[in-house]
């Protein structure tokens, strides 16, 4: 893994914000076929919805804790900016840090703060039903999402994330260990409150943490989402897909194009499946999924002394 | 220079977000208050101490676990859901003495102790290195005490919850379909 520049603290989020967009931009599409309308509408239609809340009034309500509320909405871009500098992209990385699998995972578990935050500081009933809501589907998935992620360190001997693409010459993680690339991609749409998992915004509560707010704060919480979603999208690749490995095109373009997919399977899923209600997800969560990746951990622990990965 | 700055920084940011968490005057602000406090000094342990495990990892297990506090602290106050303002303090001389005589007699006895010389290089992992003169021989002792301390969480979980284990098969445990108590979930 070759370090960049400084200027790469600057492309990598602008590189997240287009896969974002992306994102959003499929999200409209999906809506708008489902709805029998012009699908390419979609395409423009983050861009139109930006502008619109952008120059929308900002309201509140007396007695909002204006101070937690902005911070907690203004994490969410930032938790999700800063995951994405330990994600590579070919053979280049913002940070290489020995530690890059643990400081994607506390990045990731600022969203815990944000979302908690931004739904506390409105002052509104909908607004701390989706804080809590968001905190008990957190305890839920947190714990197998680390598992997964340490599944894929004990297969590289590293967290160092460089060290785990380069465990992967041979084969991809996805198929040493599917259960935790599974567990994983259902974890990335629980972090970004997405699809089944997106109780916190839930439609039954008016919104849920995202009922009060309005014009620029609404804007910031919908694209700090999309960019949480896209910043797990992209650290799937190097974990379980193999990094930038590929046949013909450059390093940095495959490693674009399996975040892409991954991102475009994220959504697709978001489009097709109904919310989960929370209760029923902590269940599957603690009886089903905790007890899966544990048992993936330790059948991945064997293949690493047995020298099979 | 720099590491200086860093350390000013976040010495100062660790204690004036260690003061703010009794003036200001709700639960919510207090606990993110102690939070950035702890954030503070996981990003001294992290830059300055080279410590990069022990630095995330503070930042990763305070942001979970003030979330968690948080809940318990408001749920178990005495004002409904705590949105309304209240003190964060009780017995305000009483509390100001103690903790000043706490924080002289800690900050005494950085001035104090007679640290020894950094004679040799920094080891190549200072986290393995941390690891082994904290615990050392005791590994096996510090093992076992943590299973012991998980096995009596487990234990007071089992005892305070109305269910048993044997709520959810039966008393045979031959019951076909489990009796959750959350439907529709794992069970029906």
């Amino acid at each position: 893994m070759v370090e960049t520049p400084v200027w790469g603290a600057v492309a990598a989020p602008l590189l997240l914000a287009v896969l974002a967009y992306g994102a959003a931009a499929l999200a409209a599409l999906l809506r708008a076929h489902a709805a029998g309308a012009a699908p390419t509408a979609g395409l423009a239609a983050p861009g139109r919805e930006a502008a619109r809340l952008l120059v929308g009034q900002r309201r509140s309500v007396p007695g909002a804790d204006t101070l937690l509320r902005q911070s907690g909405v203004a994490l969410v871009p930032v938790a999700a900016t800063m995951a994405v500098l330990v994600v590579p992209l070919g053979g280049r990385v913002v940070g290489d840090l020995s530690v890059g699998v643990v400081w994607f995972n506390a990045m990731e578990v600022l969203i815990w703060a944000a979302v908690w935050l931004a739904g506390w500081g409105a002052d509104s009933v909908w607004g701390l039903l989706g804080a809590y809501r968001f905190l008990a589907l957190g305890l839920a998935y947190e714990l197998p999402h680390m598992f997964a992620l340490i599944t894929a360190a004990v297969g590289a001997g590293s967290l160092r994330v460089g060290d785990i693409v380069a465990a992967q010459q041979d084969v991809w993680f996805a198929a040493v260990m599917p259960v935790a690339f599974a567990v994983y991609l259902l974890s990335a749409l629980a972090m970004a409150f997405w699809g089944p998992l997106d109780q916190a915004v839930g439609r039954d509560v008016a919104g849920g943490v995202a009922a009060e707010l309005s014009g620029v704060d609404a804007l910031v919480l919908r694209t700090g989402r999309y960019l949480m979603l896209a910043a797990a999208s992209a650290m799937a690749v190097p974990l379980f897909l193999g990094g930038g490995a590929g046949p013909l095109l450059p390093d940095w373009l495959w490693s674009l194009l399996k975040t892409a997919a991954v991102l475009a399977v994220l959504v697709w899923l978001a489009h097709r499946l109904p919310t989960v209600r929370v209760d029923r997800f902590v269940e599957v969560g603690w009886v089903v999924l905790l007890p899966v990746t544990l048992l993936q951990a330790l059948a991945v622990s064997v293949f690493v002394l047995l020298e099979w990965v | 220079m720099g590491e200086m700055v860093v350390f000013m920084v976040c010495a100062v940011g660790a204690v004036a977000a260690g003061i703010a968490v009794f003036r200001v005057d709700s639960m919510a602000r207090a606990t993110f208050a102690l939070l950035a406090s702890f954030v503070f000094t996981g990003v001294a342990v992290l830059l300055l101490l080279d410590l990069s495990y022990l630095g995330v990892l503070i930042i990763l297990m305070m942001v979970m676990e003030m979330l968690v506090m948080a809940v318990f602290m408001i749920m178990y106050m005495m004002n409904p859901a705590g949105l309304t303002p209240m003190a964060m303090v009780h017995n305000r001389r009483g509390a100001l003495a103690v903790s000043v005589a706490v924080f002289t007699a800690l900050a005494a006895g950085i001035w104090l102790v007679p640290w020894p010389e950094a004679g040799a290089a920094p080891p190549p992992d200072p986290t393995e290195s941390l690891g082994a003169a904290l615990m050392g021989s005791h590994m096996l002792v510090m093992v076992v005490v943590g299973m012991v301390l998980f096995a009596t969480m487990v234990a007071a979980v089992v005892l305070a919850t109305d269910r048993g284990r044997y709520d959810r098969y039966g008393d045979d445990l031959r019951r076909g379909a489990a009796d959750a108590p959350v439907r529709k979930g794992v069970g029906r």
